[in-house]
């Protein structure tokens, strides 16, 4: 591993003993997040001059975004947990199996392996993803310094993880195409794996549309404001009841 | 507006640095919040045109022939991917159907297809029409290709049904498990990549990729950054 080294052009604050980390929004520059190229003196809207992509400091109206698809797939968590997923009918009747009773199911039958790969993917994972979400918007929403290495971390595990919450979705697609041998046994989906595939897209959505810089927005303006402070003294306080 | 060059800031909690030159297997991340910030390219880029049209091979097979077969009782079903597709859509389960057929052929595919039209004109040295777009259509697809994901689905679903029906595995399920194979080498290749090959002035193109494949240029160097 290479560590890069930290842009500095405040060097005189280097007596303090720890230096605020220069950030983009600090020093007035601004990254494309498609290209990675670096502008100085773009206003946020702008254009990049490289590859068009709209810049902006922050991703706009993160917070909202995310709470708003977040807040929705709390409301298709409900559905997607109560509702069949998937319909069995054989010679012997109907069989309506939920997210959770095809884990017990494999779990009586004694596939535990295979239980519990489908317990963390289709229960776990979800459950966690709006767990986290929940708290990192809260916590940015709020300001808040705590943790934040960890809560980069974790945002880092719902973006990887996510997508294999889909792995219900698939199971019963296929069960539905293969399983149709009509008078003998025929599988067709819920209305639950609609509302599961919901919270999979909703909470991918929600975590595309958080902005990961928030975390940190905090701490940076709390350094920004008190290097302007020591920069400026007391001329600006005097001048500001204006 | 003005570019400053060698600089990168950190997607995941904006910290600015400068860039250093990475070596062979160097994985830059940021100290303060972990979040990758670049990696040495090595030999992949002179790999990834090989690799995708394999992958296109295999997706053509894996979407072509049945992934399994069942057998109860005399009578026999089988299904492809776009069987499982047409099955739920018939049911009336139309967004449901939309969302696999995305994220496992539509996304996929999409995702190999431009990047073959976007790796062939650049051995020439030519960048096609539609670069940037088509990068950034690249870049912004790259969550929603499940793949993997299904293949693993595709393994629940046989489990589940071995109690109940013979199961005779498929030509296509071999293919999906070489697809995710390939598909994963593919999709490491980092298409921010394509951003620094777009900069190269047309006289110096053939410098480029001789640094590049020499591992030290320093153009090739900062690809990801």
């Amino acid at each position: 591993m290479k560590l890069l080294d930290y842009v500095r052009p405040h060097a005189h604050h280097e007596d303090d003993d720890a230096p605020p980390v220069p950030t983009s929004a600090s020093l007035g520059l601004m990254a494309c997040r498609h290209c990675a190229a670096v502008w100085k003196g773009a206003q946020d809207g702008d254009a990049c001059a490289r590859c068009g992509t709209r810049l902006h400091v922050r991703k706009p109206q993160s917070l909202k975004r995310t709470w708003a698809f977040l807040i929705a797939a709390c409301m298709m968590y409900i559905p997607a947990n109560m509702l069949p997923v998937m319909i069995t009918r054989t010679l012997f009747g109907a069989q309506y199996d939920t997210i959770l009773s095809g884990v017990i199911y494999f779990w009586v039958s004694g596939a535990w392996g295979l239980a519990a790969i489908v317990f963390i993917a289709s229960f776990l994972v979800p459950l966690f993803k709006l767990a986290v979400l929940f708290l990192l918007v809260v916590l940015a929403q709020r300001g808040s310094t705590w943790r934040q290495r960890e809560r980069a971390s974790l945002y880092h595990i719902i973006e990887i993880i996510g997508r294999w919450s889909m792995l219900d979705v698939f199971v019963v697609s296929l069960l539905t195409g293969l399983v149709q041998i009509q008078g003998f046994a025929v599988i067709t989906a819920g209305v639950g794996i609609a509302a599961f595939g919901a919270v999979v897209v909703l909470t991918m959505l929600a975590s595309l549309s958080f902005d990961p810089k928030l975390s940190w927005d905090s701490e940076e303006a709390q350094a920004l404001a008190q290097e302007q402070e020591n920069q400026h003294g007391h001329e600006n306080r005097d001048e500001k009841p204006a | 507006m003005k570019e400053v060059p060698d600089t990168v800031v950190c997607p995941g909690c904006d910290a600015v640095y400068a860039c250093a030159p990475l070596h062979p297997r160097d994985v830059a991340r940021c100290p303060r919040c972990g979040t990758e910030l670049g990696r040495h390219p090595g030999e992949q880029e002179r790999r990834i045109l090989p690799l995708t049209v394999a992958s296109l091979i295999m997706f053509a097979i894996a979407n072509l022939f049945p992934i399994v077969e069942i057998e109860l009782r005399g009578l026999t079903s089988q299904t492809t991917l776009v069987g499982a597709v047409m099955a739920l859509s018939a049911e009336g389960m139309s967004a449901v159907a939309l969302l696999v057929l995305a994220t496992t052929i539509l996304f996929p595919l999409l995702q190999l297809c431009i990047l073959a039209y976007l790796l062939v004109p650049l051995s020439r040295e030519h960048r096609p029409v539609g670069f940037a777009l088509l990068v950034r259509a690249m870049q912004s697809l790259r969550p929603w290709g499940m793949i993997e994901v299904f293949l693993l689905g595709v393994l629940v679903a046989i489990v589940k049904l071995s109690s109940m029906a013979t199961v005779v595995p498929g030509p296509a399920l071999w293919a999906f498990v070489a697809l995710t194979v390939l598909l994963t080498a593919v999709l490491s290749f980092n298409p921010g990549a394509f951003w620094e090959m777009k900069f190269r002035p047309a006289g110096q193109a053939d410098d480029g990729d001789s640094s590049g494949s020499g591992g030290g240029g320093g153009s090739a160097d900062r690809a990801s950054a």
